[in-house]
This record gives structure tokens, C-alpha cells and sequence, in this order.
């Protein structure tokens, strides 16, 4: 047999222990709450997790879980009660599992001082002093070769044992004489094959140790009588007869013999985990539903095409209609493909939510504060990546919110609030996009507070006046860091300018209300999948750009009158109640050709994080999905473009960042 | 200029490991040897290692890319992918002329990137072997030869080899070290 | 060439057993938990089943005592994978009619050797 690299096997290992662990931490959680039933579930993951340890060379991981896991059975058989102590405890121990893990994936030392002294306390909570040495085993080989009774229990083959697997077993021990003891056997006719009815006397000429016989007959243990002995009886060790019941204490004993014998066995030399290396994040795991989906698609798909082949081969115009039929049956069949497989890469927020009940639960005792988690639409699903880079912006949030947002208790006594605080995460679909709403029932924003902090950033004028969304608006504004405040929970030079353009960088918005005394909510806007978008073509001196549908407020036609020369500012026009800029984006990009005057062009107004700016382009050409190509795989980023992709005619179109067409214009002002 | 240029491991071609100093004799390097597919620019005559070649296609107009540098034509789908176009003559400072039926665009590809080079034609193959290869003279710092390897002859006229590393500019694209271009997200 | 049914709710483990035993010239089909394993198991006839004692909706204890009692499994070796911490749980596998038990962990050797100890 060709040897198998257990390393191939370490990414799917990684992967699956590390949700076994978001499980434990899960279940940890509601066990303290009162859940009784999460006891079984919790076990199960630490148990897998040391298995598939165990087997797969992580002997360090192994050992750990192993302590972990009898911690769990006591609490599972009801030998003990989760209190606080023991939940911080079980807590810590995942963290340290889990670190451990991602120690492995990397190839560094999976024990450090953490999970040394973290295991030594679970040792004493436990009540486990160290483990005993294995017990050497004995070599009482016999000379002169063995001599078996065996005599199998009537319902021995039911259990799946075959006498004679057993005696091969002997022989490729050494040679054996095999003697039938029949005297039992009954008439044919009322022979029952599934009874064992014969007994056998064997002699092994071999010189081996009792183990070695005794490992043969293991599984028959209990369901047979079996004698062994040395075929020299001067041997001092006499003859052992068992024929015991399973839960006697000398089949447990010989069990745990066994147990032994195998743990002192070396284990399987470690492989370098150099293969396993980021590779959890590259690859998904899709319930078969969604395969099967996908394969029924793909199995209309190929009828039409068939269908259409048969049609080509034979075209008469007679027959345009039934093509016109199979090509709207070949658009419908791309459409649905393409939803299957976008479906693929979906999965629910629930997993990144549940992470939260942790954090919120360790930052609230850190704190001093009582903080209940509210989650709704955890079933939302949402595209792979996307959910992969948006839990470091909601942690930024919630612990945004349990710092600053939610009060003490006795503040809030104050307040007239019950003391527990709320925070609640909601993520739900609203018109192809996926909004996740942070909101906290705090203090909410000072306003003052805010516009002082700002001036003295200089990032606003004493006398500037701002309407209160532009004052909230201001926390997102790069140097308008929250240093001066820093405290060891979101004080980690981190700002929210961050979370904002972490934001933008999956192609979304964040915007933050928030009502004094009441509360903040912060609202975190997405695009379902990064792979495709729905946009809307705008052309401009011949040129197409694609604009992202979701950014897109409403496109107008200006007459010249509505637009106002601000000098040194550019151009502005009155929308909805404010005045907005206009950009034109035959000069951001240096087209040439193009309509430059306003009111002969259209004017696309559109949205980023709160802010309207009107796009001056030629003219519209229409809607489509556009499925994005990155442009820096083979050249560079290029700013006011988020990416390009390809149209009907092969030729390529760009897509447009609105926030960086902004920041484009900005500079081009300010220049 | 910079001496220890490499290209990236996974290049197909091999690597060349230094640029010759100008002034400096002999090639130390054999890997300039090898095929190389040669092409029309003007008047004179340029070569490209075959292996770094991915295709040739005949001339269809880019998607201008905007506030690029002029030699930046803009970019095509290549099969799928979105690939840039270079027009040497813009590069190489040789008059503009109109693209025609016969202008050709050459990819190129290195390590994991592609670009395009629109040249006026394709001439020929050529197996170059070191000892043909004269080390490219000195022109004075006024000069930019960074992207020629070497030159070589052939029936008395010179062929400029190409180092396809160099020829979509350093400033724009860190081809050598393989890096993608910093965040666009700039802090205003 | 015998057919075996891999019976684990972890995918690493299931994985490396299902490879292991392909490599050896096994076929093998694979069940997520007891009760797939039990739907997979009545529509075929397999010659050896590994069953996982620690599963979620139908563990390897139940498994054995529902396949004993499938006509075409009375006598097909099943062994169950335990761990070394609960030796109880061989007795309790060999009690619901389990052939015998593979100790976790164990490498593709051994796993290829009890295999064909109990298909010959």
C-alpha cells in the first residue's frame, strides 16, 4: 500500500476545528444561561476535535482536548455544574484550542505558556494528577508454542466474528493444528447456521507472547470461552480463562492494556503543515442541496443547447420563432446558473453573529456593564468573501458601542433605562442588498461634543454649520481618531475611519443615526456577492463607464439655469433640499469628445456614505450585470475605478468607485 | 539604474539575473541566449524572448484607461482577463503612427501578469547565441536603454533584445518585484 | 472488490478513512451520521462497516443495533471507531452486535490492517 500523507487531510482538519470550537463557545454560552441540552453538543466538538488530532499528528492538541473533554463528560453526566467559574474556564480552553490550531496551520510550536498553565488548571479543577506511565508489557513468551481452547458462545456470529478470520490471524502467527470439538452439532435439519454450535482446540507452534494471541481474540472477548496455555507447563504463568461478562473487571482490564499498548506506540511522524497554509479560506463547504440544484441547472442547460444545435443545423426562417423560443429558454437557463452558483458562495451570518456573544459577554464583565445581544436574521446569507472581511468592521462597532454607546448601570438607573443596556445586530436583504444594522439603546452621539473634537482636528471650521447628519457623519473622517478617549476596550488606534473604508472596500456604504439619550445605530449597506454587481452604463465621449446601480439615487437633465458657479468650488445644483457638487467625469478622466455642457448631458446623481454628488456623463446606455474583473491582476488600481468588466461585444467597460471619483474630484479642486 | 534586477520566480523565461553595465564587455550572463521573436517598429528592428510570449493577435482598439501615461493605450479582454496595452513607439519616444490591418499586438506574459505591445509587424525567430550578443554602449545618462538586454545582428543590420520585464515602465508597474500597486483609498 | 461504508460526522476523519481504504483497492461510500448511514446501508450491501460511536441524530451504538436488525446485515462485519478514553464504549459497541472496535487515533496502516483482518 502506497503510504498516505496524513498532511493532505490537515486543512479540512483546521477548517472543521475550528467551527467545532465556534460551536463549543456556542454552546458554552448557552450552557450558562441555562441550556442544559448544549452539554451533548459541546462534548461531541471537543471529542472530534481530539480524535481528529490524535490521527492526524497534533499530539499537543490531542492531550489538551483529552483534559477538556473529561471536564465536559462530568458536566454531561451530571458529576458537576457549570458555574461562572467553570464557563471562564471551558472559554479560555477554546481560545487556547483554537490558537493552538491556527499555531499548526502556520507550523509553530502548538504548546507555549498559555496553554501550559490554562491545561495545568483544568488539571486541578479536574482533579487529575498526572497521567500514569503506561504499563510495560510483559514478555511472557512461550517456548514450546500455545494451546487454545476456544469455544465460541451460540450467538457469537451474530456479531459479525468469523471463527476463521481468527484462526487465519493465528496462523499467520506461526503454524497451527486446528481440532473441531463437534459434539454438540445437532441433526442438519435443525441446524442454525447463525448459531455457533462447534468448538475448536488449536495449537500455535510459534513463539509469541500471550498478548499477541490474546489481541486475536479481543472482539470475541466475552462471547466465548478461551483458554490459553503454554504448551510447556513447567511455564510458571498458568493458563487464563475467560469467560467473562463484558463488564467485568478483567475485560476492562485487558482494554485498557490495550489501551495502553497503543498509546505507547510511537505516533505518526508529523508532516510539515507547509500545504495546509490559508487554505481553510479557499475552500467552502456547500450542503448538497445547493449541488444538486446546480446539476439540474446545468442538465436544462445542456437540453437547450442541444436543442439549439439541432435548430442550427437546420435553419429555416420558417423556424425563427421556435429559436427565439430557445434562446429566451438559454437566457433563462444563464440566469439561473448563474444564481446556482452564486448561491454557492452564500453562506448565513449566523456564523459571524454567534461570534459575538462572547465578545459582548467578556467586554460587559471587563466593563462593568450589563449588556444583553439581540441578533435577528442571523439565517441572512451572504456572498463568502464579503462575510469574511465584515466581521473586523462590526467588531470595531459593537465594541464601539459597549465602550461609548451603552451606559454603567447606575448611569442608566440615572437615566431612568433598566439597567441591562441592548445591543442589537439585525442583518436583513433590502433591494439586492444586504444591510446589517449595529444599534444600541446608549447615550447616543453629542453633537457638541463631536463639533468641538472636530475643529480642534481641524477637520471642520469654528464656524462652520452642519446639519446633524453631517455631524455624525464626522466620526468617519480620517484624524478624527478616538485617542484622546482610548480605553483598553476600542482605544486601539483604530478609528471609525477605518471601519469606513473597510466598508466602501466590499463596495458599501455605513451611515450612523443616532438620537441623544436613546441611542446610536449604525447601518452597514452591501452588495450581495462582490462577483457581479447590476449597473447602469453612462457614456461619455464614446467611452462606456459602469455605475453601480446601488449607488445611483435618480439621473436628471439639468437645464443651465439650476446650476450655480460656486468660484474656486466648481459647479453646483439643488437637489432634494441641499446643494450638491457636480463632477464632471469627462475631466476626472480626461475624456475627450464629450458633452460638456450641462444641460446637453445627464446628471447622475449618486450616494456615498451620506454624501450626494451629480455625475455630469453624455447619456445613459442602459442596464445590465456587469461581472467584475479585477483590474489589478495585470496592471494596477486606478483610481474612480472599482474594477471593468466585459460586455456583449467582447470589449472591456470600467466600473466606477463612487467615493473614489470623489476623492479624485477633492484632489483635482484642491490642486 | 538598478543592477540586481531578477525577475520573479515563476517566470517562464529564464532569469536574467543583471543588466550589463554599460561600458562593460562581456555578458556574463548566457541566459540572453535563446529564441527570440522579432519585430518591426519604424525603421528599426526589435526582439523579444519567445519564451515570455503568450500570443499574437492582430490589432483591435483598448478601452482607454483614464489618467494613465500616454503609453498606457488601455486595457483588453484577453480570454477573460483583463490585460493592459503598451504601445512601444509611445514608449520608446518613435512618431505615432495609425494603426493598421498589419499592426499587431504581442502578449506578453510575466510571472502571473500580462500585457500587450502593439508593434508594426512580426519579422521573424531567431536562435541567438551569447557570442551574439553586444552589450548595449553607453548613451549617457539622458538616455533611458534600461528595457534592452543586448544587441545582436543579423545580414548587417542591429536587433535590439528586449527585456520584457522593463517595458511597462517601472514607475507605473512594479513588474520586477511582482507587487501590486499600493491602496487606492487614500487618506485626503 | 469488497465494498465498505464510512460512517463519521467528522470530515477530516471520514476523509482520511474514505482515502485510506480507496488507495487499498476498497470501493467505499460514505454517510455523514447513523442515519444516513442506515438509509445508504438499506439500499446496498456492503461488506464491512466503520461506524463513529459520537454522532450527532443517530449515534454508532444505535447504527450497529439498527443494521443487526437489517436481514442482509446480520452477519457483515461492523466495527466502530472509539476512543482510547472510553473503553466502555467497545462493550457497549460489542453488546449492540458490533464485530470490533478501531482505537482512535490510528494511522492509515493500522486502519488498512484491521480492514483486511476482517475481510481476509
Amino acid at each position: 500500500m502506497a503510504k498516505v500523507d496524513l498532511a493532505r487531510f490537515h486543512a479540512t482538519f483546521f477548517a472543521e476545528s475550528l467551527e467545532g470550537l465556534d460551536v463549543m463557545e456556542q454552546g458554552l454560552l448557552a450552557l450558562e444561561e441555562g441550556d442544559r441540552e448544549q452539554v451533548h453538543d459541546i462534548f461531541r466538538a471537543a471529542h472530534s476535535i481530539k480524535g481528529g488530532a490524535g490521527t492526524f499528528g497534533f499530539p499537543e492538541i490531542a492531550s489538551f482536548t483529552h483534559v477538556l473533554e473529561s471536564l465536559l463528560d462530568d458536566l454531561r453526566e451530571g458529576k458537576r455544574d457549570i458555574d461562572t467559574e467553570l464557563t471562564e474556564l471551558l472559554l479560555r480552553s477554546v481560545d487556547v484550542v483554537r490558537n493552538m490550531i491556527a499555531r499548526a496551520q502556520t507550523g509553530e510550536p502548538l504548546i507555549d505558556s498559555d496553554s501550559d498553565s490554562l491545561l495545568h488548571e483544568l488539571e486541578v479543577y479536574h482533579g487529575i494528577s498526572a497521567p500514569v506511565e503506561s504499563v510495560g508489557t510483559s514478555a511472557a513468551v512461550s517456548s514450546g508454542g500455545w494451546q487454545i481452547v476456544f469455544r465460541p458462545h451460540p450467538q457469537m456470529l451474530s456479531g459479525g466474528n468469523d471463527p476463521l478470520r481468527l484462526f487465519r490471524e493465528l496462523q499467520g502467527l506461526g503454524p497451527l493444528q486446528v481440532e473441531v470439538e463437534a459434539e454438540h452439532l445437532p441433526a442438519l435439519a435443525s441446524l442454525d447456521p447463525e448459531t455457533c454450535v462447534i468448538g475448536w482446540r488449536l495449537q500455535l507452534d510459534a513463539q509469541v507472547r500471550r498478548e499477541q494471541i490474546e489481541a486475536i481474540f479481543e472482539w470475541v472477548e466475552g462471547e466465548c470461552e478461551l483458554v490459553i496455555a503454554p504448551v510447556a507447563s513447567a511455564d510458571t504463568e498458568s493458563a487464563t480463562v475467560t469467560d467473562t461478562q463484558p463488564n467485568s473487571d478483567l475485560a476492562a482490564a485487558t482494554a485498557i492494556k490495550q489501551v495502553l499498548t497503543m498509546q505507547a506506540e510511537p505516533g505518526p511522524v508529523r508532516a510539515a503543515p507547509t500545504v495546509a497554509l490559508g487554505e481553510s479560506s479557499r475552500s467552502i463547504r456547500v450542503s448538497i442541496d445547493k449541488v444538486d440544484q446546480l446539476l439540474d441547472t446545468v442538465s436544462e442547460l445542456v437540453i437547450t443547447q442541444s436543442m439549439l444545435n439541432q435548430l442550427g443545423e437546420d435553419l429555416a426562417e420558417s423556424r425563427l420563432e421556435v429559436l427565439r423560443e430557445g434562446l429566451a429558454q438559454l437566457e433563462h437557463n444563464t440566469r439561473e446558473l448563474q444564481e446556482c452558483v452564486m448561491n454557492i458562495r452564500m453562506l448565513p451570518i449566523s456564523t459571524v453573529f454567534h461570534r459575538f456573544q462572547r465578545l459582548v459577554r467578556d467586554l460587559g464583565h471587563q466593563l462593568d456593564k450589563q449588556v444583553r445581544l439581540d441578533l435577528h436574521g442571523s439565517e441572512t446569507e451572504l456572498d463568502k468573501t464579503v462575510l469574511e472581511r465584515i466581521g473586523d468592521p462590526l467588531v470595531h462597532l459593537v465594541r464601539n458601542a459597549l465602550d461609548h454607546g451603552i451606559e454603567s448601570p447606575a448611569q442608566r438607573r440615572a437615566a431612568g433605562k433598566p439597567e441591562v443596556g441592548c445591543l442589537r445586530l439585525e442583518a436583513f436583504h433590502r433591494g439586492g442588498m444586504i444591510v446589517i444594522e449595529v444599534s444600541d439603546d446608549g447615550s447616543g452621539l453629542h453633537h457638541e461634543a463631536i463639533m468641538s473634537k472636530a475643529v480642534e482636528r481641524g477637520l471642520i471650521g469654528p464656524d462652520d454649520q452642519l446639519s446633524d447628519t453631517e455631524i455624525a457623519d464626522l466620526i468617519f473622517r480620517p484624524g478624527f481618531s478616538t485617542a484622546s478617549v482610548a480605553t483598553d476596550v476600542s482605544g486601539r488606534g483604530v478609528g471609525m475611519d477605518v471601519v469606513r473604508r473597510n466598508v466602501q472596500a466590499l463596495g458599501g456604504t455605513v451611515t450612523v443615526d443616532s438620537v441623544v439619550g436613546q441611542g446610536t445605530r449604525f447601518v452597514i449597506t452591501l452588495p450581495l456577492t462582490l462577483a457581479i454587481i447590476d449597473g447602469l452604463t453612462g457614456i461619455v465621449g464614446g467611452e462606456h463607464y459602469i455605475f453601480p446601480l446601488v449607488s445611483i439615487i435618480e439621473s436628471l437633465q439639468l437645464q443651465a439655469k439650476q446650476v450655480n458657479q460656486v468660484p474656486g468650488q466648481g459647479e453646483l445644483f439643488r437637489f432634494r433640499g441641499e446643494y450638491i457638487p457636480i463632477l464632471r467625469l469627462h475631466n476626472l478622466f480626461a475624456c475627450s469628445d464629450a458633452v460638456t455642457s450641462i444641460a446637453q448631458g445627464i446628471v447622475v446623481v449618486v450616494e456615498s456614505d451620506g454624501r450626494h454628488v451629480g455625475v455630469l456623463i453624455d447619456h445613459l446606455a442602459g442596464q445590465q450585470q456587469a461581472v467584475i474583473k479585477s483590474l489589478d491582476n495585470h496592471y494596477r488600481r486606478v483610481e474612480g475605478v472599482s474594477g471593468a468588466t466585459i460586455l456583449g461585444d467582447g470589449s472591456v467597460a470600467l466600473i466606477l468607485d463612487v467615493p473614489g471619483l470623489i476623492r479624485l474630484a477633492q484632489r483635482k479642486t484642491a490642486a | 539604474m538598478n543592477n540586481a534586477l531578477s525577475t520573479p520566480a515563476s517566470t517562464p523565461a529564464p532569469a536574467v539575473v543583471s543588466i550589463p553595465d554599460p561600458g562593460d564587455d562581456t555578458l556574463q550572463s548566457a541566459s540572453v541566449a535563446g529564441q527570440y521573436l522579432s519585430f518591426i517598429l519604424g525603421d528599426e528592428e526589435y526582439a523579444i524572448e519567445i519564451l515570455a510570449v503568450r500570443e499574437i493577435r492582430g490589432w483591435s482598439k483598448p478601452t482607454r484607461i483614464p489618467n494613465a501615461p500616454p503609453f498606457m493605450l488601455g486595457v483588453l479582454n484577453l480570454r477573460g482577463a483583463v490585460v493592459p496595452i503598451i504601445d512601444l513607439r509611445l514608449r520608446f519616444s518613435v512618431e505615432k503612427i495609425a494603426y493598421t490591418a498589419t499592426t499587431v499586438v504581442i502578449v506578453v506574459a510575466i510571472g502571473k501578469r500580462q500585457f500587450g505591445i502593439v508593434v508594426d509587424g512580426v519579422s521573424d525567430v531567431l536562435d541567438v547565441s551569447a557570442e551574439e550578443v553586444c552589450p548595449v554602449p553607453d548613451f549617457g545618462v539622458a538616455i533611458d536603454v534600461d528595457y534592452l538586454r543586448g544587441l545582436t545582428t543579423r545580414e548587417d543590420h542591429m536587433i535590439m533584445l528586449l527585456d520584457p520585464a522593463r517595458l511597462a515602465g517601472g514607475e507605473v508597474w512594479d513588474l520586477v518585484a511582482d507587487k501590486k500597486a499600493p491602496e487606492g483609498g487614500v487618506n485626503l | 472488490m469488497p465494498r465498505i461504508l464510512a460512517v463519521d460526522d467528522s470530515v477530516s476523519m471520514r476523509g482520511m478513512v474514505t482515502f485510506t481504504l480507496r488507495e487499498a483497492g476498497y470501493e467505499v461510500a460514505e454517510a455523514e451520521d447513523g442515519q444516513v448511514a442506515l438509509e445508504v446501508a438499506r439500499g446496498a450491501n456492503f461488506d464491512l462497516v466503520l461506524a463513529d460511536v459520537n454522532m450527532p441524530r443517530m449515534d454508532g451504538i444505535s447504527l450497529v443495533r439498527a443494521l443487526r436488525g437489517l436481514p442482509q446485515y446480520k452477519g457483515v462485519p461492523i466495527l466502530i471507531l472509539t476512543t482510547e478514553s472510553n473503553p466502555e464504549k467497545k462493550l457497549e459497541g460489542k453488546s449492540a452486535g458490533a464485530t470490533g472496535w478501531l482505537v482512535k487515533p490510528f494511522d492509515p496502516e493500522q486502519l488498512v490492517n484491521t480492514v483486511k483482518r476482517v475481510l481476509g
